[in-house]
């Protein structure tokens, strides 16, 4: 679907290779088992893919592995042709829940990716470019416990985006904000996405969000997560929510993923 | 950029304030009427306490050194010159309606203390002095009590700092690394609870001078509380903090000091609180036993003389002492957590 260069995956594409996670049972405080169960996925440079399905599929796992938070009990999991064996700043991750540093204001959080690298001194201006970005001049001073919802989810994704990451990892990160806030935070990651190249990989809940936003979505059935199937949106952006090829599409998901709760296996990619 | 009704919270707020005042003005104008009694609070305090002094014969045989009058007296003009100017400065107005009330009552509570005591001679002397024989005494001797304070003070700071210094370095040593953990946390629950003053027999013979044991007990003291507060504290740093951290780039360095640390902060000046309430302890007994000098000494050194007044007078600068230096701290404590919402006002 996009055209890329053969260079171009190399740096910044993603590759699951058969990933399984499986987490052991700690005196019942997080839920044992299999979590992925032989997950195969590639996600070429610059696209943005999301992943759908029930709570407990797995896709925060699948977000994890790529960060490097986690490592996979078996299979691979690459970025280009390299295993992801620790979290770095070339993968970025943003959370349902914004996770501002509180003792930081927004311009210090906005910093500390460039901080945490050492490059500050060199790269300082890109602060109030990132700031003007998310259009948080005004709010530089602030703490975090003075901005809204969508305001502090604007400084995740500008403090995540500062380190220029090859890859953004979105876990959820609209879930927590009313409708009318996400849809235009949605235009608002569209648009860094478009400025930025990044490959982008969304988790949601929300089907209207990955039709709107994504080149694909991938279907994930639950315990254990598996790819029940992966469906690529062949619609001009900007999208029209309202439209017949919208609403198809959105039916269409909602239907697979009515049918995935009941039929036994699926048809595991 | 596009800025919703959400974003605009914070006017909204004030909005809703401003307007909640302006309303609870038009209900209760009479108000205004009441103020004129609560900036008179202090003069007529000491007015009181002054009849008191002047009208009602004394049955203790004070030597008449007139510094408790004279308190008075400048209580009155001071409390009178406020009440003529605090139309005309705003910031004093404000002091001045939150502390005239309290002031008044402390002024009269002085007259009341020389009531029954000098007046009607209800206590025993020579343990409960009147005011004047208290304020006579911190007067005639106040070379020696600066003198004391003075070295209560250097104690106090050598031996709080010194604390607190290892104790953040213990704190975030056994909050951070698993091993420190292991090995340092029975150590510090089977030690740290031990009250620093039961380790005075000990001090004494370890130290070469009593200064250094107080200054070592003093930092005991205020050790445990930080170390155990800090290593709490790092140890509870939100995961997701360092996850979004190490996603960003970061390296073991930043991880604790610029993630766990400021994370702890909170939990460490509980610590801090806790160690200051236990040094002003282990300091004034450090001053008993070992040191000759400072508050602490001073004290029982004027018991052994029965000097009752200036008993009272070194209690009196000790609490103003301390309380200052309490206040200062929970001032840093607001300087450095602003990002905090809903503090404890001290």
């Amino acid at each position: 679907m996009v055209a890329v260069s053969e260079l171009a995956i190399e740096a910044s594409s993603l590759r699951l290779r058969s990933a399984s996670k499986y987490f052991a049972a700690v005196d019942g405080a997080a839920v044992g088992g299999l979590a992925l169960d032989k997950v195969s996925l590639f996600v070429a440079a610059g696209e943005l893919v999301s992943i759908v399905g029930p709570s407990g599929c797995g896709k925060s796992t699948l977000l994890r592995l790529i960060a490097g938070l986690l490592l996979p009990t078996e299979g691979e999991v690459l970025v280009g042709d390299e295993p992801i064996t620790a979290p770095n700043a070339e993968r970025g991750l943003v959370f349902q829940d914004p996770n501002l540093f509180p003792w930081l204001t927004v311009r210090r959080n906005i910093e500390a990716g460039l901080v945490a690298r050492g490059v500050l001194k060199q790269e300082r201006g890109q602060v109030d470019e990132f700031m003007r970005l998310v259009g948080l001049e005004a709010f530089a001073d602030a703490f975090p416990h003075h901005l809204s919802g969508g305001m502090a989810q604007r400084v995740a994704l500008a403090r995540a985006m500062i380190n220029h990451p090859k890859v953004l990892l979105l876990d959820e990160p609209l879930g927590a904000l009313d409708a009318f806030t996400r849809m235009r935070m949605q235009d608002e990651v569209l648009r860094l996405w478009r400025a930025h190249r990044t490959t982008m990989l969304l988790v949601t809940h929300d089907i209207d969000e990955a039709v709107y936003m994504s080149d694909r979505i991938v279907i994930m059935t639950p315990r254990p997560g598996r790819i029940e199937q992966i469906i690529p949106v062949k619609m001009n952006r900007p999208r029209d929510r309202s439209s017949a090829d919208f609403l198809r599409l959105r039916s269409d998901i909602l239907q697979t993923m009515h049918f995935a709760g009941r039929s036994l296996g699926g048809n595991g990619a | 950029m596009n800025t919703s009704v959400e974003e605009l919270r914070p006017e909204a707020g004030i909005v809703s304030k401003a307007r909640l005042g302006a309303e609870t003005a038009l209900v209760t104008p009479p108000a205004v009427k009441k103020l004129p009694q609560k900036w008179l609070a202090v003069p007529v305090g000491a007015c009181i306490a002054l009849a008191i002094h002047f009208f009602i014969p004394k049955q203790e045989p004070v030597s008449p050194t007139h510094y408790y009058p004279l308190l008075l007296f400048v209580m009155l003009g001071l409390g009178l010159l406020g009440a003529a100017l605090y139309r005309f400065f705003e910031s004093l107005r404000k002091w001045m309606g939150q502390m005239c009330p309290i002031l008044g009552v402390a002024t009269m509570t002085a007259g009341m203390w020389e009531l029954v005591t000098s007046c009607l001679g209800l206590f025993p002397l020579p343990y409960f002095p009147g005011p004047e024989g208290v304020f006579g005494s911190m007067v005639s001797d106040y070379k020696l009590l600066f003198d004391s304070t003075w070295h209560s003070l250097i104690l106090l700071v050598s031996g709080y700092a010194l604390g607190v210094a290892i104790a953040l370095i213990t704190g975030v040593t056994i909050g951070w690394f698993g091993h420190a953990r292991y090995w340092g946390m029975p150590l510090l629950k089977v030690v740290g609870p031990i009250p620093a003053t039961a380790w005075i027999p000990l001090a004494m013979v370890l130290s070469p001078s009593t200064l250094f044991s107080a200054i070592g007990l003093i930092a005991l003291a205020v050790w445990f509380p930080v170390t155990m507060l800090t290593a709490s504290g790092i140890n509870n740093t939100r995961a997701s903090y360092l996850d979004v951290a190490r996603t960003l780039g970061a390296r073991q360095t930043y991880l604790i000091f610029r993630v766990a640390i400021p994370g702890a902060l909170p939990n460490i000046f509980i610590g801090l609180f806790m160690g200051l309430g236990t040094s002003f302890l282990t300091l004034v007994v450090a001053e008993n036993v070992g040191v000759k000098s400072g508050l602490g000494w001073y004290v029982s050194w004027a018991q052994g003389w029965a000097e009752y007044g200036k008993v009272y007078g070194a209690l009196i600068i000790m609490a103003a002492f301390f309380s200052t230096i309490m206040t200062l701290l929970f001032k840093v404590r607001d300087r450095v957590l602003v990002w905090q919402k809903g503090v404890i006002k001290w």
